[in-house]
């Protein structure tokens, strides 16, 4: 994996685990017994696994020159095991958490398995351990192809890619001992959120020199999400996380925020977590991996233009739609629901400049599993921002907020779009990085791909009705102008959704975990493409083209 | 001519990050930062007070064990609303909350008035079994929390901390935070005064979780849940309520 290091890119790997294990060692040595401490441990102990496998090559002869007329995937390689080991986890957290809803004897009477502590390992899981790693990995397979180039740096793709999965362990870690901010999709402390911005700092840098080094005059559309993912989501992480430690031997902080104040800055941040990060990102992804996979270009340049501009501009102004009929002033509920049906016009031409790309080449998506998967995406993708700007406007809110309404539509998003574009574009991914043929088998993509359609419709038409259920429950007047039903008349409806959703889950983390076994066969046994060079960077020097706007 | 400009910037990596920058900046500096500068976004309210260190000790509990991923602590503006949880919440009665804990979610109910609702009694045998007094309920089992001691030696440092952050803790609450998480759940000790003196006659202090032997993390969690809603009686007067604010339980 990190054969092609060169002796001083070693010698920088151990350096910065020598410091990253003594980073450790303050953090033990501070907070001693507390969750700190455990966390000083685990750092200690990542930095000791990451310099085994450094140490052990340390005296090997330096890398072949050669290696660098080829693009850099080693990194890439391990962020594709990384992003498949995280969404096992995370679904599998999801499958217990949503079983523990239904059987609430699930948490067997321990602190650390009851659903408040489990819930954000399963959204950290899989937002940001499968998600973040298969954005990372994306994006430096996407920049370099599209820039002819290859990665600036051997040291900083890894330092980016560990660096950032020791951010998802110390977060995950952390709820099990009960270490939260309690901002959701933010929750990790203020130490591992520090530790975050210096990742993604490096990870803006290494791909702004990437893009630097580019033999193609103009920056692919892919790489405009990638970048406004990047910039964006260090925006919103810096300024949801300002906080107050107790103290430096501690896990314990406060946020500088207040009430309404605090209230608006974690639904900028959250919504535009889900803009940024599960969108921005992923269609990074799509605008690359499905016209490579479909053999068609991109049906519309302006298209694409006017709507990532768009979903750049007006997705900043909807967070507020998180707060409609709560103590935040009337007139930024009105700004957030304006701009979130507003922001239905960059979303659909989004979801139609992928859909139209299809044209001429649907006999593919019938015949091709993988190339199936982006493109029910990219209807997912258009039915649940629909959904979303639908949410959006008040009335409509007033019923669907707070209830499963709202699990229903995330999940629409999350299993429908973001994981079934992942799936596609891993599937087309794999075999290109390990330099085969094909998948090992198409059958079990197939399969793959019917258990994650399957458990994404019952998910979701489960949560659909248990949020409208109960959100028309708490609403229903008697015909003497009282309350029909008490709280707990609602919950017990929700019992047969819970346990139908629980069933939809599994459907689709089985569908993940047959994926995880196709890609470990193609690595293993899928027969070896020829020896052809076609897959590399332009060579340096060799001078961009004229453009031929020009 | 747009689609030429589109070209130009496509074409330097720098301007396009600046253009994104520029982009997606206008968004949350409009919204945001008016909620510091417009006076009218949060209410007055003379009476708020601030949480002691024991219910601000039984509010990091209640982050720490994530109850608002089910709970909410925002009644909203509707009828339905107000009728089932109380008066809609204003904005003031939050204005201590770092971080706020309004939630997104309401698996079980609303809780932002739940204090002075159910007798202490109740709370403990629900946190610890809550199908022993909710059948019904899905809720997971907090027993463990009547069981582990309350940490109160860095409730001086949380307080601290509050203050850094905006909270007008004085020295005297700092100085004295443990003594005063300790008072306010063992009534018939010496530090009980102390907590009365220094946040104001109404603190309810008593044995939370029944037990006066010891400082459990159920005593804290309880005494938080007890002053939920009962910070500042504005929205009672504020608003066109029909309810009265509950009698404090004993």
């Amino acid at each position: 994996m990190i054969k092609q290091l060169t002796s001083s890119e070693r010698q920088g790997a151990a350096v910065l685990l020598g410091l990253l294990a003594a980073i450790g060692v303050l953090m033990a040595a501070l907070g001693r017994t507390g969750p700190f401490g455990i966390h000083g441990l685990i750092v200690i102990l990542f930095a000791l696994a990451l310099l085994f496998p450094v140490l052990s090559t340390f005296y090997e002869p330096e890398p072949d020159p050669e290696r660098l007329t080829y693009y850099y995937d080693d990194p890439i390689k391990a962020g594709i095991v990384l992003t498949m080991a995280w969404a096992v986890f995370g679904m599998f957290m999801g499958v217990w958490v949503a079983a523990q809803l239904a059987w609430p004897n699930l948490a067997f009477d321990a602190a650390w398995s009851t659903f408040g502590r489990l819930r954000p390992t399963h959204t950290t899981g899989v937002i940001f351990g499968f998600g973040g790693n298969a954005l990372i990995s994306t994006s430096l397979y996407v920049v370099q192809r599209t820039s002819r180039a290859r990665l600036a740096g051997q040291l900083s793709p890894w330092f980016v890619l560990m660096g950032y999965n020791l951010f998802c362990i110390l977060a995950v870690t952390g709820y099990f001992m009960g270490v939260t901010q309690s901002k959701e999709y933010a929750e990790p402390e203020w130490y591992a959120d520090l530790w975050l911005v210096i990742v993604w700092v490096s990870y803006f840098i290494l791909y702004i020199r990437t893009l630097a080094r580019r033999k193609e005059p103009h920056i692919y559309v892919a790489n405009w999400y990638y970048m406004a993912f990047i910039l964006v989501v260090a925006v919103l992480h810096i300024v949801n996380n300002i906080a107050v430690p107790i103290s430096w031997g501690s896990a314990k902080s406060y946020t500088v925020w207040a009430g309404v104040q605090d209230a608006m800055v974690q639904w900028w941040y959250g919504h535009n977590a889900v803009a940024f990060f599960l969108t921005s990102g992923f269609l990074g992804m799509l605008y690359y991996f499905l016209p490579v996979r479909a053999q068609r270009p991109i049906f519309s340049y302006r298209l694409s233009i006017l709507s990532f501009w768009g979903i750049t501009f007006f997705y900043m102004w909807v967070g507020s739609h998180h707060l409609h009929y709560t103590a935040l002033p009337h007139w930024v509920q009105n700004l957030g629901m304006t701009f979130s049906v507003m922001l239905l016009v960059p979303s659909w031409a989004s979801a139609g400049n992928a859909l139209l790309t299809l044209n001429g080449a649907w006999h593919r998506v019938r015949d091709d599993a993988t190339l199936r998967f982006m493109m029910v995406a990219a209807v997912f993708y258009g039915l649940s921002t629909f959904e979303g700007s639908f949410l959006a406007i008040r009335p409509v809110n007033a019923l669907s907020h707070y209830t499963d309404w709202t699990v229903a539509h995330v999940h629409a998003g999350v299993l429908g779009w973001v994981a079934l574009i992942t799936f596609g574009s891993i599937y087309t991914l794999v075999p290109s990085l390990w330099k085969r043929e094909r998948m090992y088998s198409p059958v079990l993509v197939e399969v793959h791909f019917w258990l994650a359609i399957a458990g994404t419709l019952v998910y979701v038409f489960a949560m659909w009705n248990s949020g409208i259920i109960q959100g028309l429950m708490w609403r229903t007047y008697t015909a003497d102008g009282t309350l029909a039903y008490s709280f707990v008349d609602s919950l017990v409806a929700m019992y047969p959704y819970y346990i139908a959703r629980t069933f939809g889950g599994f459907l689709f983390l089985l569908g993940t975990l047959v994926g995880c076994y196709n890609i470990w066969m193609t690595v293993r046994a899928a027969p070896a493409t020829a020896g052809r060079r076609l897959d590399v960077p332009e060579p340096d020097g060799a001078g961009m083209a004229p453009s031929p706007a020009e | 001519m747009a689609e030429l400009f589109h070209r130009k910037i496509e074409r330097t990596a720098i301007g396009f990050v600046l253009a994104i920058i520029a982009a997606a900046s206008v968004g949350g500096i409009v919204e945001i930062a008016p909620l510091f500068t417009i006076h009218q976004t949060v209410e007055d309210a003379p009476d708020m007070r601030l949480y002691t260190p024991l219910e601000l000790a039984g509010r990091d509990i209640y982050v720490r064990e994530g109850c608002y991923a089910c709970h909410s602590q925002m009644i909203r503006t509707l009828r339905d609303e107000v009728e089932r949880y109380g008066p809609y919440s204003l904005a003031v009665e939050s204005k201590y909350d770092h971080p706020m804990l309004w939630g997104s979610k309401r698996t079980g109910p609303d809780l932002a008035r739940v204090g002075d609702k159910y007798s202490d009694l109740w709370q403990v045998a629900h946190l610890t079994n809550p199908r022993s007094v909710v059948p019904e309920s899905n809720m997971p089992s907090y027993a463990f929390l009547a069981r582990t001691p309350l940490q109160t030696d860095d409730l001086r440092l949380r307080l601290a901390a509050q203050r850094d952050v905006g909270v007008p803790y004085t020295d005297d609450m700092i100085r004295n935070a443990a003594q005063d998480a300790y008072g306010q759940a063992t009534p018939d000790s010496d530090y009980a005064s102390g907590v009365t003196q220094r946040y104001g006659e109404a603190t309810q202090v008593r044995a939370f979780d029944g037990v006066t032997t010891e400082l459990t993390e159920m005593d804290a969690l309880v005494a938080y849940l007890q002053i939920l809603g009962r910070l500042t009686d504005a929205a009672y007067k504020h608003t066109a309520a029909p309810q009265k604010p509950p009698e404090p339980v004993k």
